[in-house]
């Protein structure tokens, strides 16, 4: 059934379709509507045997999750930015402690300067966590995702922290037409939460016991395993998705026109206008397809190399920075591409909300393509500026 | 053989039990069986859950665990009867 | 059956272990543990050396208080409230410093768990630092007694009075001096639906400097003096009190601990020692001890 909605509750409606038991949250903008349509929902009895707890900061709404995880729940939260990495130390923990919990993330910039605008800093502090990050470009793909990563997440396999990436405001606050999934398609793809490993006095066990030198290694070796098996476990579920609802949304990546002479890199919403953009530029004549990264973390190493390999040259599009070095998606493509001859052209663009229009992003491609560019890497689409004490 | 190691850092229940803490303590309780009454307070403060009362026959008295009985001196200090001495082990001597 | 298993590691005389023990044995076991890090959870939790007999999480230092609500919204969501009580145990630090804001949260919303601060009165794991429980005149690794400073210059936190302005339904505190008031209060906190809090005050031989065998007495000294006044409150009304058979003065109670032993010599030492007779005074005064 199609809807016009906002990104708000496209994320929301999935949620509940999960049937999450507890479902904790913090505000913040702009992910506050997702936990106003839930709270919603949940004071009009739509949430069956679930509780919906509105936590004193981000910092406890993740604590909450973590004990009703443990206890065995399927659990809820959403959040972004400051709140992100306010959760942050509980995430890290969660990801050790094994626990499926499922979080939608609103990117937005990172203070200070404050900003609530969007880019991709505050998931990047993440990214070492543990935790399996997706991206997504539009409302219909998060909406679509939120099962899936359910499933991925609970898989026995897997048992790791899930989550979903979407740009804030761009994504969020956009009205879209959603093809709104029924209960009956989750509940058939989705089976109920039956943990093997929670807490419960029939069968007492003790979680995030303190391991020793002579411990700890293991298991953050198996916290890696767990994320290598996961590539193998989302693709399955992937495809299993497009088959269940007729959306393929592709695999860890998802290609326009593969082995382009160039081929411009990016996540989030940003591929939307990329894709209209790659493909005037084609009708121009200029060969460029376009890889959109799904899957952030487990990085799907493979699937970059086979997609990117054999390409002239690469541009990244960067919407974060790692301070002192580059952008970080482009320093992962370059570590997954070590050897190869291809020339990267990387560029950060779209830092707190400024605008990355379709002749900005036009512009900087035909730059690389009529080699008006060196390689190496750039902001793009700031003002020169100087700095002075007020 | 590999290692098997638990899930998560996960622990099943009560391993401690395993562990043998009666050889930390320079002393040990010593119970006087003709002194005790079988009241039970030593039980509710030893912090090692060590001392437990026990019935043999008509004689009801409080029996130490050695294997974890680190010598703090606790059922000594509460029992009413002055039923329990603390004694330094033959080691020490 | 055990609870909490012998082997632990904690040292000889520990007040912590006494409190534990009995606090699960009120219980009969029927709980969820949510401990922060601290003494408790360094010497029960290590893996492959586990001495809990109930379901035990440790999660981190501050958020012990949201993952026992956590734990009791998933056996309310799922229907298994009948399995046992959302229990927290946590130290003095994590309760009144680093983890008051998930507490403040917690009572706030008044889930249904129990919170019992094992109060020790500093951060004795990593070596006795000072907490907010940390009487004044104590001498800690971070207030240490120097040529200027007699240990800490401030007070103890009111954590009775913070329990009750969160409109708390059941406030108490106890100590590793009376395993039958532990047990008692316990019990009637499990009794009770919503967010419970109970202060046990717990000898830590170490921290303190007093030897195991004098663990109860200087605890039970606490109690005579006036210090640690032992009361119970319900729906914010004062319902008990542990009455003082013959009050005792607070230097009987301080004279037996290192922590308190440069007050008899130090320069500032006698303003000190007034100060704690003074609290002792008010406590016995405001509750008729």
């Amino acid at each position: 059934m199609k809807k016009v909605v906002r990104g708000f509750y496209a994320v929301a409606y999935s949620v509940k379709l999960c049937r999450p038991s507890v479902i904790c949250a913090y505000p913040i903008t702009p992910q506050t509507e997702i936990v106003e349509n839930l709270a919603q929902m949940y004071a009009d009895g739509e949430l069956e045997n679930c509780e919906y707890i509105t936590a004193e900061s981000e910092f406890g709404a993740a604590s909450i999750l973590v004990g009703a995880s443990a206890a065995g729940a399927r659990v809820f939260t959403a959040t972004c930015s400051q709140g992100l990495i306010l959760m942050s130390e509980i995430l890290f923990n969660a990801a050790g402690l094994r626990l499926p919990i499922v979080l939608v993330n609103t990117n937005r910039a990172l203070s200070a300067p404050l900003s609530i605008w969007n880019d991709h800093q505050d998931f990047m502090v993440l990214r070492d966590a543990g935790i399996i990050q997706v991206h997504v470009e539009n409302n219909q793909e998060v909406h679509d995702m939120i099962p899936q990563a359910y499933k991925i997440a609970e898989d026995k396999k897997v048992l790791l922290p899930f989550m979903i990436c979407m740009d804030g405001f761009k994504l969020t606050h956009a009205y879209e037409p959603i093809d709104l999934l029924e209960q009956e398609t989750v509940d058939s793809f989705l089976p109920p939460y039956k943990p093997e490993y929670y807490l419960t006095t029939k069968k007492p066990i003790a979680m995030g016991c303190y391991a020793p030198p002579p411990f700890y290694m293991e298991f953050r070796v198996a916290m890696q395993n767990a994320m290598l098996r996961a590539k193998e476990i989302m693709r399955k579920v992937f495809r299993e998705w497009a088959e269940v609802s007729g959306r393929d949304w592709g695999e860890h990546l998802a290609v326009d026109y593969p082995n382009s002479r160039i081929m411009v890199v990016a996540m989030g919403s940003i591929v939307a206008p990329l894709r209209k953009v790659v493909k005037e530029l084609r009708s121009e004549g200029l060969d460029v397809g376009l890889v959109k990264i799904r899957t952030y973390r487990p990085f799907p190493v493979e699937d970059v190399q086979k997609e990117l390999g054999s390409s002239e040259k690469i541009i990244v599009l960067d919407r974060s920075v790692s301070f002192g070095y580059e952008g970080p998606l482009s320093i992962d493509l370059k570590a997954a591409l070590f050897g190869r001859s291809v020339e990267f052209y990387s560029y950060i663009v779209g830092l707190g909300g400024r605008d990355t229009s379709k002749d900005f992003l036009a512009s900087i491609i035909r730059n690389v393509a009529h080699n008006k560019e060196k390689p190496g890497w750039a902001f793009k689409g700031y003002k020169e500026f100087e700095e002075v004490i007020p | 053989m590999k290692l098997k190691i638990y899930f998560g850092a996960s622990s099943p229940p009560l391993q401690s039990l395993n562990l043998k803490t009666g050889d930390w303590g320079t002393h040990f309780a010593v119970v006087d069986k003709e002194k005790c009454t079988g009241c039970k307070v030593c039980e509710q403060y030893c912090p090692e859950d060590c001392i437990e009362v026990k019935e043999s026959g008509k004689e009801k008295y409080a029996v130490v665990n050695y294997y974890y009985c680190k010598g703090c001196g606790v059922c000594a200090s509460v029992c009413n009867f002055g039923a329990i001495k603390m004694e330094l082990k033959e080691f020490f001597r | 059956m055990k609870f909490i298993g012998s082997g632990h590691g904690a040292c000889p005389g520990c007040g912590l272990m006494i409190a534990v023990k009995n606090v699960l044995k009120a219980l009969e076991g029927k709980c969820f543990v949510a401990n922060p890090t601290g003494c408790l959870e360094i010497v029960s939790s290590q893996y492959g050396r586990n001495a809990w007999g109930v379901p035990y999480i440790h999660s981190t230092f501050e958020n012990a208080a949201a993952v026992a609500a956590g734990i009791d919204a998933a056996l309310r969501a799922l229907g298994r409230k009948d399995e046992g009580k959302a229990i927290v145990l946590a130290g003095d630090g994590a309760t009144a410093d680093i983890g008051i804001g998930c507490l403040s949260g917690a009572m706030d919303r008044n889930h249904d768990i129990i919170y019992i601060c094992l109060d020790n009165e500093a951060y004795q794991n990593t070596g006795h630092q000072q907490s907010a429980l940390t009487p004044p005149g104590e001498a800690t690794k971070t207030t240490p007694v120097g040529k200027v400073l007699p240990g800490k210059v401030g007070k103890k936190k009111d954590m009775v009075a913070f329990a009750l302005a969160h409109g708390c339904p059941y406030v108490a505190t106890s100590s590793c001096a009376i395993p039958a008031d532990i047990r008692r209060k316990v019990k009637k906190a499990a009794s009770i639906e919503g967010f419970s809090y109970i202060q046990i005050h717990c000898t830590c031989v170490t921290g303190w400097g007093v030897d195991g065998s004098k663990s109860i007495e200087v605890a039970r000294l606490a109690i005579e003096t006036g210090l640690y006044p032992i009361v119970e409150f319900v729906d914010g009304k004062l319902v008990t009190v542990r009455k003082i058979k013959e009050k005792k003065p607070v230097i009987e109670y301080l004279k037996m601990q290192r922590r308190f032993s440069h007050l008899f010599e130090h320069p500032r030492g006698k303003e000190i020692l007034d100060i704690l007779q003074k609290m002792a005074n008010e406590n016995i005064a405001k509750y008729n001890l």
